[in-house]
């Protein structure tokens, strides 16, 4: 039997019968992977939110299955990343095919460079992910979800939103201080402040089977051009949990949708890749078009637009839920230091800036996989033939074959929120890009670094032998009280009375951030990094500290 | 970086033009054209420079006008 995602009873509050305006916070519409993750960020931050959504069940079916390394770390920091991959299949190498040769054309590792937390990508149904969110949820008194909600009209101000919500017993009305609009790719708040959504739509259908079976499979992902089980088109194979396999046929533009995802039309397909003896049952049939659009502003007034309402790409690069968790991640934190009164809504706008980038940057990816995936044109299929036949034999030719190009985070190497490098730096990362993990030890235990950073505000100062010298831990001190979400991690041999201190035992940490004594880099609480120093500066970081706050 | 090499630069021109021509005796119009791109791709490889390659993208752009609505 096919699997049935949870579901859950319909709310109806008692603001229905009393006609109260009810008051909240922060209002997050929808559940999905990114209303959910959202909601938890801020109320494990301790804010009270509200989230509603019209639906009472989990994402029927399983849409996004692929989970990339950057939002593993976002939702270990949340608190279910190890679900997640104790749960998903995990992966690295990629392989793509062309045409009845058993050999690839070409092969990719996601993760090149090892001894990091989080694998390249695992694959895991987007109910699982929903899942375990929730069950974190579920810890906290400050956030309650409303199944069965549905916002059917909106009031946006300077100063807050008002909004009529529909249940199954009436409607009643709700005024917050915050909206975050995560209803999705048809989201309605969008089209109830009459935004646009630019972009194109593909003109091609790709038949999406979710089959079960049994079978002794590399974990790669396996993605053929030209097959002769699908001649002319591409046919993309994923492994996920529970023994359920991911196939993906691109079909064409001419076809009867209705026709094509009757089981009967579907099976000959399976048994022509797999061959005729193979026993195999559905969990999940459908078609698909594909859009790649963006809004204009991801935030108006006290609107923010976040995941599919924001934007829209191919699958192709599993960018979609990929992209909506590092939304989230940006914005939980401008939103909290808004809300304590630590920071201005400019925080809020560097949100637009800085995700807006990532989203136009995922747009072009997305769009240019597609492009060679489904060519337009009779010569970009010459060219796409010629890379793939060159492929083989020429490596030097291989990075053109783009059978999608996965998700990976997009960096923000001009945001005014970064601190630009004063010196000369051979390598470590640069402002505006999200840490590198690498393995550290806590005490005398193992650890990760990714899992020592985010939150607040981290200075990371390497130090030597000696420890800190008296004058820098005294400027430390003062640098500390000062603001608020902030706090000193330092890195060296010995043990340290006013400050935490990780080991970096296999000198990793340090080579991948290019680092020496006195190295010193701030990241921001979503671990992306401000700004980075060859020495200690205190009166440097405390204005590279405002400049992340977006106070000047 | 950048700046396409636009002042003669080749020994010699008969050479290298007949060399392209051979690469296609005995081929299709379709098997030419598919030679042709796998020429462009590897040259462009070999090239090394995104501006180098626009400039020359440009060039032939405006030196083949096209009567195709866009
Ligand atoms: C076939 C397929 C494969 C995919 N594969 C991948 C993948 O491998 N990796 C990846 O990262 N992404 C993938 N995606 C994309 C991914 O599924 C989406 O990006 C993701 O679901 C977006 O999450 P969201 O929370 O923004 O929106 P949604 O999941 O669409 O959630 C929106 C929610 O808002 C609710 N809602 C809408 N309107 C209202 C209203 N008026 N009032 C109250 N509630 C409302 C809805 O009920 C819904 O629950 C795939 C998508 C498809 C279709």
């Amino acid at each position: 039997m096919p699997y049935v995602p949870p579901s859950f009873k319909p709310c109806v509050p008692a603001a229905v019968s009393s006609g109260d305006v009810e008051q909240t916070t922060i209002l997050v519409i929808g559940a999905g992977p990114i209303g959910l993750a959202t909601a938890l960020d801020l109320g494990l931050r301790g804010h009270k939110v509200l989230v509603l959504d019209r639906d009472t069940q989990l994402s029927d079916g399983s849409r996004a299955i692929c989970y990339a390394k950057r939002p593993l770390e976002i939702m270990d920091r949340l608190g279910f990343g190890e679900a997640m991959v104790e749960k998903g299949v995990s992966w690295n190498v990629g392989r793509v095919f062309f045409k009845d040769d058993p050999d690839p054309v070409y092969s990719f590792d996601l993760l090149p460079l090892k001894d990091q937390k989080f694998p390249g990508m695992i694959n895991i149904q987007q109910y699982y992910n929903e899942e375990f969110n929730i069950a974190e949820l579920e810890k906290l008194d400050n956030v309650e979800i409303r199944w069965g909600n549905e916002v059917s009209s909106l009031e946006n101000s300077k100063d807050g939103v008002l909004v009529t919500v529909g249940t199954e017993m009436g409607p009643y009305k709700l005024k917050a201080d915050w909206l975050v609009a995560c209803d999705g790719a048809h989201s309605p708040t969008r089209k109830m402040l009459g935004m646009d959504f630019e972009g194109q739509t593909f003109k091609d259908n790709f038949l999406i089977a979710d089959v079960k079976f049994k079978a002794e499979r590399p974990l790669e992902r396996h993605f053929w051009f030209d097959p002769p089980f699908n001649p002319g088109q591409s046919v993309l194979l994923h492994k996920q949990p529970d023994d359920v396999w991911r196939i993906d046929f691109q079909v064409g533009w001419d076809i009867d949708r209705e026709e094509i995802v009757k089981p009967e039309n579907v099976t000959p397909r399976i048994k022509a890749m797999l061959g005729d003896d193979v026993e195999f049952e559905y969990e999940w049939i459908s078609i698909y078009t594909f859009n790649c659009r963006q809004v204009k502003q991801m935030v108006k007034d006290r609107v923010i637009f976040a995941g599919d309402s924001a934007h829209l790409v191919s699958p192709f690069g599993a960018r979609g839920a990929n992209t909506g968790f590092q939304d989230a991640d940006n914005l939980a934190w401008k939103l909290d230091l808004v809300l304590r009164g630590q920071a201005d809504d400019a925080l809020i706008a560097s949100y637009d800036e800085e995700r807006s980038l990532a989203a136009e940057i995922n747009i072009l990816n997305s769009t240019r996989s597609t492009d060679f995936i489904t060519p337009k044109s009779h010569v970009s299929t010459v060219f796409r033939d010629a890379v793939l036949e060159l492929a083989k034999d020429q490596p030097c030719i291989r990075s053109f074959v783009n059978s999608g190009r996965l998700s990976m985070p997009v960096p923000y190497p001009y945001s005014s929120l970064n601190t630009p490098d004063g010196e000369e730096w051979n390598g470590g990362v640069e402002p505006g890009t999200n840490s590198i993990d690498a393995p550290v030890t806590v005490g005398d235990k193992s650890a990760w670094f990714i899992n020592q950073i985010g939150w607040e505000f981290k200075l990371v100062t390497f130090v030597g032998e000696g420890g800190l010298a008296d004058d820098e831990r005294a400027a430390l001190k003062k640098l500390v009280e000062g603001t608020a979400p902030f706090s000193v991690l330092l890195v060296g041999p010995t043990e340290d009375a006013d400050f935490d201190v990780l080991g970096d035992p296999t000198g990793l940490l340090a080579e991948r951030l290019a680092a020496e004594a006195a190295t010193t880099y701030l990241f921001r609480p979503d671990q992306y990094v401000a700004a980075r120093w060859g020495a200690l500066d205190t009166s440097k970081v405390a204005a590279a500290m405002r400049k992340a706050l977006a106070g000047e | 970086m950048g700046s396409l090499t636009v002042c003669e630069n080749l020994e010699n021109y008969d050479d290298v033009y007949q060399v392209i021509i051979d690469m296609h005796r005995g081929m299709t119009d379709e098997e030419s054209e598919k030679a042709n791109a796998k020429l462009i791709l590897l040259l462009a490889n070999h090239i090394g420079d995104l501006e180098v390659i626009r400039e020359a993208a440009a060039i032939v752009r405006s030196n083949t006008p096209s009567t195709k609505a866009e």
